[in-house]
Protein backbone atom coordinates (compact mmCIF):
# COMPACT_ATOMS: atom_id res chain seq x y z
CA UNK A 1 0.00 0.00 0.00
CA UNK A 2 3.04 2.21 1.34
CA UNK A 3 4.92 1.18 -2.03
CA UNK A 4 1.72 2.31 -4.32
CA UNK A 5 1.35 5.26 -2.48
CA UNK A 6 5.16 5.87 -3.33
CA UNK A 7 5.07 5.24 -6.63
CA UNK A 8 1.94 7.22 -7.55
CA UNK A 9 3.69 10.39 -6.30
CA UNK A 10 7.15 9.97 -8.15
CA UNK A 11 5.32 9.58 -11.71
CA UNK A 12 1.93 10.72 -13.02
CA UNK A 13 -0.69 8.90 -12.94
CA UNK A 14 -1.13 7.04 -16.23
CA UNK A 15 -4.15 9.37 -18.19
CA UNK A 16 -1.87 12.55 -17.66
CA UNK A 17 0.93 10.40 -19.12
CA UNK A 18 -1.05 9.30 -22.41
CA UNK A 19 -2.05 13.19 -22.14
CA UNK A 20 1.35 15.05 -22.03
CA UNK A 21 2.53 12.32 -24.20
CA UNK A 22 -0.10 13.13 -27.04
CA UNK A 23 0.00 16.91 -26.29
CA UNK A 24 3.82 17.00 -26.33
CA UNK A 25 4.09 14.87 -29.66
CA UNK A 26 1.42 16.50 -31.51
CA UNK A 27 2.63 19.70 -31.22
CA UNK A 28 6.09 18.47 -32.56
CA UNK A 29 4.19 16.57 -35.51
CA UNK A 30 2.51 20.29 -36.70
CA UNK A 31 5.84 22.51 -35.68
CA UNK A 32 8.15 20.14 -37.04
CA UNK A 33 7.35 17.20 -39.10
CA UNK A 34 4.86 18.32 -41.62
CA UNK A 35 6.91 21.13 -42.34
CA UNK A 36 9.47 18.96 -42.99
CA UNK A 37 7.54 16.43 -44.86
CA UNK A 38 5.80 19.65 -46.66
CA UNK A 39 8.79 20.52 -48.38
CA UNK A 40 9.95 17.27 -49.67
CA UNK A 41 5.83 17.11 -51.11
CA UNK A 42 5.93 20.59 -52.62
CA UNK A 43 9.73 19.73 -54.46
CA UNK A 44 8.39 16.77 -56.05
CA UNK A 45 4.97 18.02 -56.76
CA UNK A 46 5.09 17.69 -60.32
CA UNK A 47 7.48 15.46 -60.69
CA UNK A 48 10.83 14.01 -60.60
CA UNK A 49 11.80 15.50 -63.61
CA UNK A 50 10.33 18.95 -63.19
CA UNK A 51 12.28 18.54 -59.85
CA UNK A 52 15.77 17.87 -61.31
CA UNK A 53 15.18 20.27 -64.62
CA UNK A 54 15.02 22.95 -61.31
CA UNK A 55 17.90 22.17 -59.81
CA UNK A 56 20.00 21.93 -63.33
CA UNK A 57 19.02 25.71 -63.82
CA UNK A 58 22.01 27.83 -64.69
CA UNK A 59 21.09 29.96 -61.66
CA UNK A 60 20.26 27.36 -59.39
CA UNK A 61 23.70 25.96 -59.99
CA UNK A 62 25.56 29.05 -59.35
CA UNK A 63 23.30 30.50 -56.32
CA UNK A 64 24.79 26.28 -54.97
CA UNK A 65 28.43 27.03 -55.86
CA UNK A 66 28.04 30.86 -54.52
CA UNK A 67 26.55 29.28 -51.21
CA UNK A 68 29.21 26.60 -51.04
CA UNK A 69 32.34 29.28 -51.49
CA UNK A 70 30.94 31.73 -48.78
CA UNK A 71 30.85 28.78 -46.26
CA UNK A 72 34.29 27.40 -47.61
CA UNK A 73 35.62 30.83 -47.03
CA UNK A 74 33.97 31.52 -43.99
CA UNK A 75 34.69 28.44 -41.56
CA UNK A 76 38.68 28.68 -41.76
CA UNK A 77 38.36 31.56 -40.07
CA UNK A 78 35.59 31.34 -37.85
CA UNK A 79 37.24 28.33 -36.54
CA UNK A 80 40.80 30.07 -35.94
CA UNK A 81 38.53 33.15 -33.96
CA UNK A 82 37.29 29.68 -32.13
CA UNK A 83 40.07 28.26 -30.72
CA UNK A 84 42.01 31.45 -29.99
CA UNK A 85 39.20 32.82 -28.17
CA UNK A 86 38.41 29.61 -26.40
CA UNK A 87 42.49 29.11 -25.70
CA UNK A 88 42.77 32.51 -24.16
CA UNK A 89 39.39 32.68 -22.36
CA UNK A 90 39.62 28.83 -20.96
CA UNK A 91 43.25 28.60 -20.02
CA UNK A 92 44.00 31.63 -18.28
CA UNK A 93 42.82 34.48 -16.23
CA UNK A 94 42.68 38.34 -17.31
CA UNK A 95 40.25 41.35 -16.45
CA UNK A 96 37.50 41.97 -18.73
CA UNK A 97 37.03 37.59 -19.50
CA UNK A 98 33.22 37.63 -18.62
CA UNK A 99 32.58 41.07 -20.96
CA UNK A 100 34.74 39.11 -23.75
CA UNK A 101 32.49 35.81 -23.63
CA UNK A 102 29.15 38.09 -23.39
CA UNK A 103 30.30 39.61 -26.67
CA UNK A 104 31.31 36.53 -28.27
CA UNK A 105 27.43 35.67 -27.78
CA UNK A 106 26.55 39.60 -29.04
CA UNK A 107 26.10 38.50 -32.77
CA UNK A 108 23.18 36.11 -31.61
CA UNK A 109 21.55 39.05 -30.02
CA UNK A 110 21.63 41.32 -33.16
CA UNK A 111 18.88 41.11 -35.94
CA UNK A 112 20.24 39.38 -39.08
CA UNK A 113 18.45 43.13 -40.80
CA UNK A 114 20.37 45.27 -38.69
CA UNK A 115 23.60 43.15 -39.42
CA UNK A 116 23.58 43.90 -42.90
CA UNK A 117 22.50 47.12 -42.51
CA UNK A 118 25.93 48.01 -40.93
CA UNK A 119 27.88 46.85 -43.42
CA UNK A 120 25.93 48.39 -45.99
CA UNK A 121 26.58 51.53 -43.85
CA UNK A 122 30.39 51.26 -43.66
CA UNK A 123 31.14 50.18 -47.23
CA UNK A 124 27.85 51.16 -49.13
CA UNK A 125 27.82 54.01 -52.35
CA UNK A 126 26.95 56.21 -49.13
CA UNK A 127 28.80 54.82 -46.76
CA UNK A 128 31.46 55.68 -44.64
CA UNK A 129 34.72 53.94 -47.37
CA UNK A 130 32.24 54.10 -49.95
CA UNK A 131 33.72 56.99 -51.88
CA UNK A 132 37.33 55.53 -51.47
CA UNK A 133 36.07 51.93 -52.48
CA UNK A 134 34.84 53.49 -55.72
CA UNK A 135 37.16 55.64 -56.64
CA UNK A 136 39.52 52.14 -56.30
CA UNK A 137 37.21 50.35 -58.23
CA UNK A 138 36.58 47.69 -55.66
CA UNK A 139 33.33 46.34 -55.24
CA UNK A 140 32.28 45.02 -51.45
CA UNK A 141 28.69 46.08 -51.01
CA UNK A 142 26.37 43.49 -53.73
CA UNK A 143 29.31 41.46 -54.43
CA UNK A 144 31.45 38.15 -52.38
CA UNK A 145 32.93 40.50 -50.16
CA UNK A 146 29.64 41.45 -48.16
CA UNK A 147 28.33 38.26 -48.19
CA UNK A 148 31.36 36.83 -47.03
CA UNK A 149 31.76 39.43 -43.87
CA UNK A 150 27.70 39.48 -42.86
CA UNK A 151 27.93 35.29 -42.99
CA UNK A 152 31.21 35.66 -40.17
CA UNK A 153 29.25 37.81 -38.08
CA UNK A 154 26.32 36.07 -38.31
CA UNK A 155 28.45 32.36 -37.61
CA UNK A 156 31.16 34.16 -35.18
CA UNK A 157 29.84 32.61 -31.44
CA UNK A 158 29.17 28.96 -32.93
CA UNK A 159 32.55 27.44 -32.56
CA UNK A 160 33.99 29.46 -29.77
CA UNK A 161 30.88 29.38 -27.69
CA UNK A 162 31.41 25.25 -27.68
CA UNK A 163 35.14 25.03 -26.79
CA UNK A 164 35.15 27.40 -24.11
CA UNK A 165 32.82 25.34 -21.55
CA UNK A 166 35.00 22.00 -23.00
CA UNK A 167 38.46 23.73 -22.88
CA UNK A 168 37.37 24.68 -19.57
CA UNK A 169 36.31 21.66 -17.55
CA UNK A 170 39.30 19.92 -19.62
CA UNK A 171 41.44 21.65 -17.23
CA UNK A 172 45.04 22.59 -18.57
CA UNK A 173 47.27 20.05 -16.73
CA UNK A 174 48.04 17.88 -19.76
CA UNK A 175 49.26 21.10 -22.02
CA UNK A 176 51.80 22.05 -19.04
CA UNK A 177 52.94 18.25 -18.85
CA UNK A 178 53.91 18.50 -22.32
CA UNK A 179 55.08 21.58 -21.76
CA UNK A 180 57.54 21.27 -19.29
CA UNK A 181 58.46 17.50 -20.97
CA UNK A 182 60.18 20.03 -23.68
CA UNK A 183 57.32 20.67 -26.18
CA UNK A 184 57.11 23.36 -28.42
CA UNK A 185 53.67 25.26 -28.18
CA UNK A 186 52.83 23.61 -31.83
CA UNK A 187 54.03 20.79 -30.91
CA UNK A 188 51.60 21.02 -27.59
CA UNK A 189 48.86 22.05 -29.32
CA UNK A 190 48.65 19.53 -32.25
CA UNK A 191 49.29 16.47 -30.40
CA UNK A 192 47.72 17.78 -26.97
CA UNK A 193 44.65 19.99 -27.13
CA UNK A 194 43.76 19.50 -30.86
CA UNK A 195 43.32 15.57 -30.02
CA UNK A 196 40.67 16.37 -26.73
CA UNK A 197 38.70 19.39 -28.27
CA UNK A 198 38.42 17.81 -32.08
CA UNK A 199 34.49 16.58 -31.00
CA UNK A 200 33.71 19.94 -29.66
CA UNK A 201 35.22 21.73 -32.47
CA UNK A 202 33.38 19.51 -34.83
CA UNK A 203 30.51 20.19 -33.41
CA UNK A 204 30.52 24.00 -33.67
CA UNK A 205 31.66 23.67 -37.23
CA UNK A 206 28.70 21.54 -38.16
CA UNK A 207 26.01 24.46 -36.33
CA UNK A 208 28.26 27.29 -38.34
CA UNK A 209 28.04 25.79 -41.58
CA UNK A 210 24.43 25.41 -41.14
CA UNK A 211 24.21 28.49 -40.24
CA UNK A 212 26.45 29.89 -42.53
CA UNK A 213 24.95 28.42 -45.74
CA UNK A 214 21.17 29.48 -44.49
CA UNK A 215 21.84 32.69 -43.76
CA UNK A 216 18.88 35.16 -45.06
CA UNK A 217 18.15 38.29 -43.83
CA UNK A 218 21.43 39.66 -43.49
CA UNK A 219 22.78 38.23 -46.64
CA UNK A 220 19.51 39.50 -48.50
CA UNK A 221 20.32 43.31 -47.43
CA UNK A 222 24.23 43.12 -48.68
CA UNK A 223 24.02 40.88 -51.66
CA UNK A 224 22.16 43.10 -53.84
CA UNK A 225 20.17 39.58 -55.43
CA UNK A 226 22.00 39.93 -58.78
CA UNK A 227 20.64 36.35 -60.29
CA UNK A 228 23.73 34.36 -61.30
CA UNK A 229 26.24 36.44 -59.52
CA UNK A 230 25.32 37.08 -56.18
CA UNK A 231 22.44 35.08 -55.19
CA UNK A 232 23.21 32.71 -52.51
CA UNK A 233 20.81 29.65 -52.47
CA UNK A 234 18.29 31.06 -49.74
CA UNK A 235 18.04 34.23 -51.72
CA UNK A 236 17.35 32.11 -54.95
CA UNK A 237 14.55 30.17 -52.82
CA UNK A 238 12.98 33.73 -52.23
CA UNK A 239 13.41 34.86 -56.07
CA UNK A 240 11.39 32.09 -57.44
CA UNK A 241 8.83 32.04 -54.87
CA UNK A 242 8.04 35.34 -55.34
CA UNK A 243 7.77 34.79 -58.71
CA UNK A 244 5.22 31.85 -58.56
CA UNK A 245 7.52 29.23 -59.03
CA UNK A 246 6.48 26.62 -56.55
CA UNK A 247 8.18 24.01 -57.69
CA UNK A 248 11.78 25.44 -58.83
CA UNK A 249 11.95 27.27 -55.17
CA UNK A 250 10.70 24.04 -53.45
CA UNK A 251 13.07 22.09 -55.21
CA UNK A 252 16.11 24.30 -54.05
CA UNK A 253 14.53 24.71 -50.35
CA UNK A 254 14.33 20.90 -50.62
CA UNK A 255 18.10 20.77 -51.12
CA UNK A 256 18.67 23.03 -48.24
CA UNK A 257 16.13 20.64 -46.18
CA UNK A 258 18.33 18.13 -46.77
CA UNK A 259 21.57 19.44 -45.70
CA UNK A 260 19.78 20.34 -42.50
CA UNK A 261 19.07 17.13 -41.66
CA UNK A 262 22.60 15.89 -43.04
CA UNK A 263 23.56 18.97 -40.18
CA UNK A 264 21.14 16.77 -37.68
CA UNK A 265 22.57 13.78 -38.13
CA UNK A 266 26.03 14.59 -38.31
CA UNK A 267 25.50 16.27 -35.09
CA UNK A 268 24.01 13.96 -33.15
CA UNK A 269 26.67 11.34 -34.08
CA UNK A 270 29.10 14.09 -32.63
CA UNK A 271 27.03 14.40 -29.24
CA UNK A 272 26.94 10.73 -29.02
CA UNK A 273 30.95 10.15 -29.31
CA UNK A 274 31.47 13.31 -27.15
CA UNK A 275 28.98 11.68 -24.55
CA UNK A 276 31.50 8.38 -25.27
CA UNK A 277 34.42 10.86 -24.42
CA UNK A 278 33.01 12.54 -21.87
CA UNK A 279 32.13 8.77 -19.80
CA UNK A 280 35.49 6.92 -20.12
CA UNK A 281 37.04 10.36 -18.97
CA UNK A 282 34.82 9.92 -15.94
CA UNK A 283 35.91 6.29 -15.63
CA UNK A 284 39.34 6.71 -15.97
CA UNK A 285 39.05 9.64 -13.41
CA UNK A 286 37.53 6.79 -11.05
CA UNK A 287 40.39 4.40 -12.05
CA UNK A 288 43.00 6.40 -10.62
CA UNK A 289 41.22 7.34 -7.57
CA UNK A 290 40.60 3.89 -6.62
CA UNK A 291 44.29 2.72 -7.38
CA UNK A 292 45.57 5.52 -5.52
CA UNK B 1 42.81 43.27 -20.76
CA UNK B 2 45.81 42.22 -21.58
CA UNK B 3 47.85 41.97 -18.53
CA UNK B 4 47.62 38.39 -16.38
CA UNK B 5 47.10 38.76 -12.99
CA UNK B 6 50.72 39.34 -10.78
CA UNK B 7 51.83 36.27 -8.60
CA UNK B 8 49.93 34.11 -11.53
CA UNK B 9 53.39 31.70 -13.14
CA UNK B 10 52.34 30.68 -16.66
CA UNK B 11 53.25 27.73 -18.13
CA UNK B 12 51.38 27.79 -21.05
CA UNK B 13 52.02 30.09 -24.06
CA UNK B 14 50.11 31.65 -26.33
CA UNK B 15 48.33 34.05 -23.89
CA UNK B 16 48.81 37.17 -25.50
CA UNK B 17 48.51 36.02 -29.39
CA UNK B 18 45.45 33.97 -28.68
CA UNK B 19 43.34 36.86 -26.84
CA UNK B 20 45.15 39.50 -29.43
CA UNK B 21 44.02 37.31 -32.22
CA UNK B 22 40.47 36.75 -30.43
CA UNK B 23 39.78 40.92 -29.53
CA UNK B 24 41.23 42.09 -32.82
CA UNK B 25 38.76 39.85 -34.60
CA UNK B 26 35.74 40.93 -32.48
CA UNK B 27 36.63 44.50 -32.78
CA UNK B 28 36.94 44.61 -36.37
CA UNK B 29 34.13 42.64 -37.55
CA UNK B 30 31.73 43.40 -34.46
CA UNK B 31 32.57 46.09 -32.42
CA UNK B 32 33.48 48.69 -35.11
CA UNK B 33 30.76 47.79 -37.17
CA UNK B 34 28.24 48.10 -34.52
CA UNK B 35 29.16 51.51 -33.45
CA UNK B 36 29.56 52.64 -36.74
CA UNK B 37 26.20 51.86 -36.57
CA UNK B 38 25.73 54.35 -33.45
CA UNK B 39 27.80 56.96 -34.74
CA UNK B 40 25.85 57.20 -37.77
CA UNK B 41 22.52 57.61 -35.51
CA UNK B 42 24.19 60.00 -33.95
CA UNK B 43 24.23 62.32 -36.49
CA UNK B 44 20.89 63.23 -36.65
CA UNK B 45 19.35 65.53 -33.83
CA UNK B 46 17.72 63.76 -30.97
CA UNK B 47 14.39 65.47 -32.01
CA UNK B 48 14.88 63.73 -36.02
CA UNK B 49 15.51 60.17 -34.30
CA UNK B 50 12.48 60.52 -32.12
CA UNK B 51 10.30 60.91 -34.48
CA UNK B 52 11.53 58.62 -37.22
CA UNK B 53 11.55 55.79 -33.95
CA UNK B 54 8.00 56.73 -32.83
CA UNK B 55 6.40 57.16 -36.31
CA UNK B 56 2.65 55.92 -36.64
CA UNK B 57 4.22 53.10 -38.81
CA UNK B 58 7.40 52.22 -36.56
CA UNK B 59 4.75 52.04 -33.21
CA UNK B 60 2.74 49.85 -35.31
CA UNK B 61 6.09 47.46 -36.13
CA UNK B 62 7.35 47.34 -32.48
CA UNK B 63 3.48 46.37 -31.99
CA UNK B 64 3.67 43.67 -34.22
CA UNK B 65 6.92 42.60 -33.06
CA UNK B 66 6.80 42.09 -29.95
CA UNK B 67 3.07 41.17 -29.32
CA UNK B 68 3.81 38.58 -32.03
CA UNK B 69 7.32 37.45 -30.05
CA UNK B 70 6.00 37.61 -26.56
CA UNK B 71 3.02 34.86 -27.95
CA UNK B 72 5.31 32.75 -29.54
CA UNK B 73 7.87 32.11 -27.12
CA UNK B 74 4.66 31.71 -24.59
CA UNK B 75 3.73 28.86 -26.45
CA UNK B 76 7.06 27.53 -26.68
CA UNK B 77 7.27 27.68 -23.01
CA UNK B 78 4.07 25.81 -22.45
CA UNK B 79 4.52 23.26 -25.34
CA UNK B 80 8.55 23.19 -24.33
CA UNK B 81 8.23 22.57 -21.27
CA UNK B 82 5.54 19.24 -21.70
CA UNK B 83 8.15 18.30 -24.25
CA UNK B 84 10.87 18.42 -22.44
CA UNK B 85 9.50 16.38 -19.82
CA UNK B 86 8.39 13.96 -22.10
CA UNK B 87 11.51 13.59 -23.50
CA UNK B 88 13.36 12.89 -20.22
CA UNK B 89 11.11 11.23 -18.27
CA UNK B 90 8.93 8.98 -20.65
CA UNK B 91 10.17 6.44 -23.05
CA UNK B 92 8.18 5.39 -26.48
CA UNK B 93 9.28 4.52 -29.81
CA UNK B 94 11.18 6.85 -31.91
CA UNK B 95 12.25 8.99 -29.01
CA UNK B 96 15.88 9.70 -29.93
CA UNK B 97 15.00 10.68 -33.14
CA UNK B 98 12.58 12.83 -32.47
CA UNK B 99 14.94 14.41 -29.71
CA UNK B 100 17.22 15.59 -32.63
CA UNK B 101 14.65 16.62 -34.80
CA UNK B 102 13.73 18.82 -32.03
CA UNK B 103 17.06 20.99 -33.67
CA UNK B 104 15.22 21.23 -36.94
CA UNK B 105 14.64 25.20 -36.61
CA UNK B 106 18.23 26.00 -35.58
CA UNK B 107 19.45 23.77 -38.99
CA UNK B 108 16.70 25.00 -41.10
CA UNK B 109 17.15 28.23 -43.34
CA UNK B 110 14.67 30.36 -42.17
CA UNK B 111 13.98 31.23 -45.95
CA UNK B 112 12.67 27.80 -46.40
CA UNK B 113 10.91 27.55 -43.08
CA UNK B 114 8.77 31.03 -44.14
CA UNK B 115 8.11 29.26 -47.47
CA UNK B 116 6.98 25.70 -46.05
CA UNK B 117 4.96 27.60 -43.60
CA UNK B 118 3.26 29.99 -46.11
CA UNK B 119 2.24 27.32 -48.06
CA UNK B 120 1.15 24.82 -45.11
CA UNK B 121 -0.84 27.60 -43.58
CA UNK B 122 -2.38 29.54 -47.18
CA UNK B 123 -6.01 28.92 -47.76
CA UNK B 124 -5.31 25.80 -49.81
CA UNK B 125 -2.17 24.83 -47.46
CA UNK B 126 -2.48 21.19 -45.42
CA UNK B 127 -3.60 22.86 -42.31
CA UNK B 128 -5.13 26.06 -43.85
CA UNK B 129 -7.46 23.91 -45.84
CA UNK B 130 -8.81 22.71 -42.61
CA UNK B 131 -9.04 26.29 -40.75
CA UNK B 132 -9.92 28.55 -43.31
CA UNK B 133 -13.76 27.49 -43.28
CA UNK B 134 -13.73 27.53 -39.66
CA UNK B 135 -12.92 31.28 -40.02
CA UNK B 136 -9.48 31.66 -38.68
CA UNK B 137 -7.10 32.90 -41.50
CA UNK B 138 -3.72 32.11 -40.40
CA UNK B 139 -1.47 33.20 -43.47
CA UNK B 140 -0.93 36.56 -45.07
CA UNK B 141 -2.58 37.88 -41.34
CA UNK B 142 -1.00 38.77 -38.04
CA UNK B 143 -1.35 34.94 -36.40
CA UNK B 144 1.07 33.55 -39.51
CA UNK B 145 3.46 35.37 -37.90
CA UNK B 146 3.06 33.84 -34.61
CA UNK B 147 3.02 30.60 -36.18
CA UNK B 148 6.70 31.51 -38.00
CA UNK B 149 8.12 32.66 -34.64
CA UNK B 150 7.09 29.58 -32.88
CA UNK B 151 8.68 27.37 -35.37
CA UNK B 152 11.83 29.42 -34.84
CA UNK B 153 11.66 29.47 -31.09
CA UNK B 154 10.68 25.92 -30.45
CA UNK B 155 14.63 24.51 -29.56
CA UNK B 156 14.98 26.88 -27.13
CA UNK B 157 12.65 26.46 -24.30
CA UNK B 158 13.04 22.04 -24.84
CA UNK B 159 16.95 22.12 -25.03
CA UNK B 160 17.34 24.63 -21.73
CA UNK B 161 15.23 22.36 -19.89
CA UNK B 162 16.22 18.99 -20.73
CA UNK B 163 19.55 18.77 -18.60
CA UNK B 164 17.66 20.38 -15.45
CA UNK B 165 15.41 18.10 -16.08
CA UNK B 166 17.74 14.95 -15.95
CA UNK B 167 19.64 16.48 -13.09
CA UNK B 168 16.72 16.42 -10.82
CA UNK B 169 17.28 13.55 -8.66
CA UNK B 170 14.90 10.87 -8.04
CA UNK B 171 15.52 11.35 -4.37
CA UNK B 172 13.84 14.63 -3.55
CA UNK B 173 10.60 13.30 -5.34
CA UNK B 174 10.59 10.08 -3.57
CA UNK B 175 11.35 12.23 -0.77
CA UNK B 176 8.59 14.55 -1.26
CA UNK B 177 6.44 11.35 -1.65
CA UNK B 178 7.11 10.10 1.29
CA UNK B 179 6.26 12.92 3.48
CA UNK B 180 2.77 12.57 1.87
CA UNK B 181 2.84 14.74 -0.66
CA UNK B 182 0.71 14.38 -4.02
CA UNK B 183 2.21 14.13 -6.94
CA UNK B 184 0.69 17.76 -7.84
CA UNK B 185 2.03 19.12 -4.58
CA UNK B 186 5.42 17.75 -5.82
CA UNK B 187 5.53 19.33 -9.22
CA UNK B 188 4.56 22.14 -7.37
CA UNK B 189 6.36 22.31 -4.55
CA UNK B 190 9.71 20.99 -5.46
CA UNK B 191 9.74 20.34 -9.58
CA UNK B 192 8.86 24.04 -10.74
CA UNK B 193 10.95 26.01 -7.96
CA UNK B 194 13.75 23.86 -9.76
CA UNK B 195 12.37 24.02 -13.51
CA UNK B 196 11.83 27.81 -13.42
CA UNK B 197 14.87 29.36 -13.98
CA UNK B 198 15.65 27.61 -16.90
CA UNK B 199 11.68 27.77 -17.93
CA UNK B 200 12.58 31.86 -18.12
CA UNK B 201 15.81 31.61 -20.00
CA UNK B 202 14.45 29.45 -22.37
CA UNK B 203 11.31 32.26 -22.94
CA UNK B 204 13.80 34.78 -22.93
CA UNK B 205 16.02 33.16 -25.41
CA UNK B 206 13.38 32.59 -27.79
CA UNK B 207 11.94 36.11 -27.43
CA UNK B 208 15.15 37.65 -28.28
CA UNK B 209 15.54 35.60 -31.08
CA UNK B 210 12.30 36.49 -32.11
CA UNK B 211 12.50 39.80 -32.42
CA UNK B 212 14.96 39.87 -34.86
CA UNK B 213 13.65 37.73 -37.13
CA UNK B 214 13.17 38.44 -40.55
CA UNK B 215 13.76 35.55 -42.72
CA UNK B 216 10.97 33.34 -41.89
CA UNK B 217 8.37 36.38 -41.06
CA UNK B 218 8.07 37.89 -44.47
CA UNK B 219 6.98 34.56 -46.15
CA UNK B 220 4.22 33.80 -44.63
CA UNK B 221 3.06 37.40 -42.55
CA UNK B 222 1.43 39.29 -45.63
CA UNK B 223 3.61 42.63 -44.38
CA UNK B 224 0.67 45.14 -44.32
CA UNK B 225 1.72 48.25 -43.15
CA UNK B 226 0.27 49.29 -39.69
CA UNK B 227 -1.29 45.59 -39.55
CA UNK B 228 1.43 42.26 -39.92
CA UNK B 229 4.83 44.35 -40.54
CA UNK B 230 7.70 43.68 -38.51
CA UNK B 231 9.94 46.01 -37.51
CA UNK B 232 13.27 44.33 -39.35
CA UNK B 233 10.69 44.56 -42.25
CA UNK B 234 9.93 48.19 -41.84
CA UNK B 235 14.15 48.47 -41.80
CA UNK B 236 14.28 46.85 -45.09
CA UNK B 237 11.60 48.98 -47.31
CA UNK B 238 13.16 52.10 -45.85
CA UNK B 239 16.30 51.08 -47.17
CA UNK B 240 14.65 50.34 -50.71
CA UNK B 241 13.11 53.60 -50.48
CA UNK B 242 16.93 55.45 -49.98
CA UNK B 243 16.00 56.43 -46.82
CA UNK B 244 19.32 55.59 -44.84
CA UNK B 245 19.10 57.86 -42.20
CA UNK B 246 15.39 56.35 -41.45
CA UNK B 247 16.74 52.69 -41.67
CA UNK B 248 19.73 53.78 -39.19
CA UNK B 249 17.47 55.05 -36.46
CA UNK B 250 15.73 52.04 -36.46
CA UNK B 251 18.50 49.99 -36.40
CA UNK B 252 20.03 51.61 -33.17
CA UNK B 253 16.12 50.48 -31.64
CA UNK B 254 16.52 47.05 -32.62
CA UNK B 255 20.24 47.35 -31.54
CA UNK B 256 19.45 48.78 -28.04
CA UNK B 257 16.92 46.01 -27.57
CA UNK B 258 19.30 43.06 -28.36
CA UNK B 259 21.65 44.73 -25.89
CA UNK B 260 18.82 44.74 -23.21
CA UNK B 261 17.95 40.71 -23.77
CA UNK B 262 21.50 39.68 -23.87
CA UNK B 263 21.75 41.34 -20.83
CA UNK B 264 18.68 39.70 -19.06
CA UNK B 265 19.60 36.37 -20.56
CA UNK B 266 22.89 36.67 -18.95
CA UNK B 267 21.09 37.64 -15.09
CA UNK B 268 19.08 34.73 -15.62
CA UNK B 269 21.83 32.15 -16.56
CA UNK B 270 23.86 33.55 -13.49
CA UNK B 271 20.13 33.62 -11.35
CA UNK B 272 20.09 29.74 -12.69
CA UNK B 273 23.87 28.57 -11.95
CA UNK B 274 23.47 30.64 -8.21
CA UNK B 275 20.49 28.55 -7.64
CA UNK B 276 21.85 24.88 -9.34
CA UNK B 277 25.06 25.16 -9.10
CA UNK B 278 27.34 25.69 -12.78
CA UNK B 279 25.61 22.56 -14.03
CA UNK B 280 22.39 23.88 -15.11
CA UNK B 281 23.83 27.03 -16.24
CA UNK B 282 26.06 25.39 -18.55
CA UNK B 283 23.00 23.14 -20.06
CA UNK B 284 21.16 26.79 -20.24
CA UNK B 285 23.87 27.87 -22.49
CA UNK B 286 22.21 25.98 -25.73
Amino acid sequence: MSASVGRRATTEPPWLRYLLLAVGLGFLFFFLLLPLLAVFAEAFAAGWRAYLAALQDRDARSAIALTLLVALLVLPLNIGFGVAAAWAIAKFEFRGKSLLITLIDLPFAVSPVVVGLVFLLIFGAQGLFGPWLAANDIKVVFALPAIVLVTMFITLPFVARELIPLMQAQGKEEEEAAISLGASGWQMFRRVTLPNIRWGLLYGVILANARAMGEFGAVSVVSGHIRGETNTLPLHVEILYNEYNAVGAFASASVLALLALVTLVAKTVVEWRMRREMRMLASDLAAENSGR
Amino acid sequence: MMRSPPGSRQLLPGFRLSLGCAVLYLSLLVLLPLSGLVFKASQLSLAAFWEIASGERALASYRVTFGASLLAASINTAFGLIVAWVLVRYSFPGKRVIDALVDLPFALPTAVAGITLATLYAGNGWIGRHLEPLGFKIAFAPPGIVVALTFIGLPFVVRTLQPVIEDIEPEVEEAAASLGASRLQTFVRVLWPALLPALLTGFTLAFSRSIGEYGSVIFIAGNMPLISEITPLLIISKLEQYDVVGATALAVVMLFISFIMLFVVNGLQWWAATRHGARAADGGRR
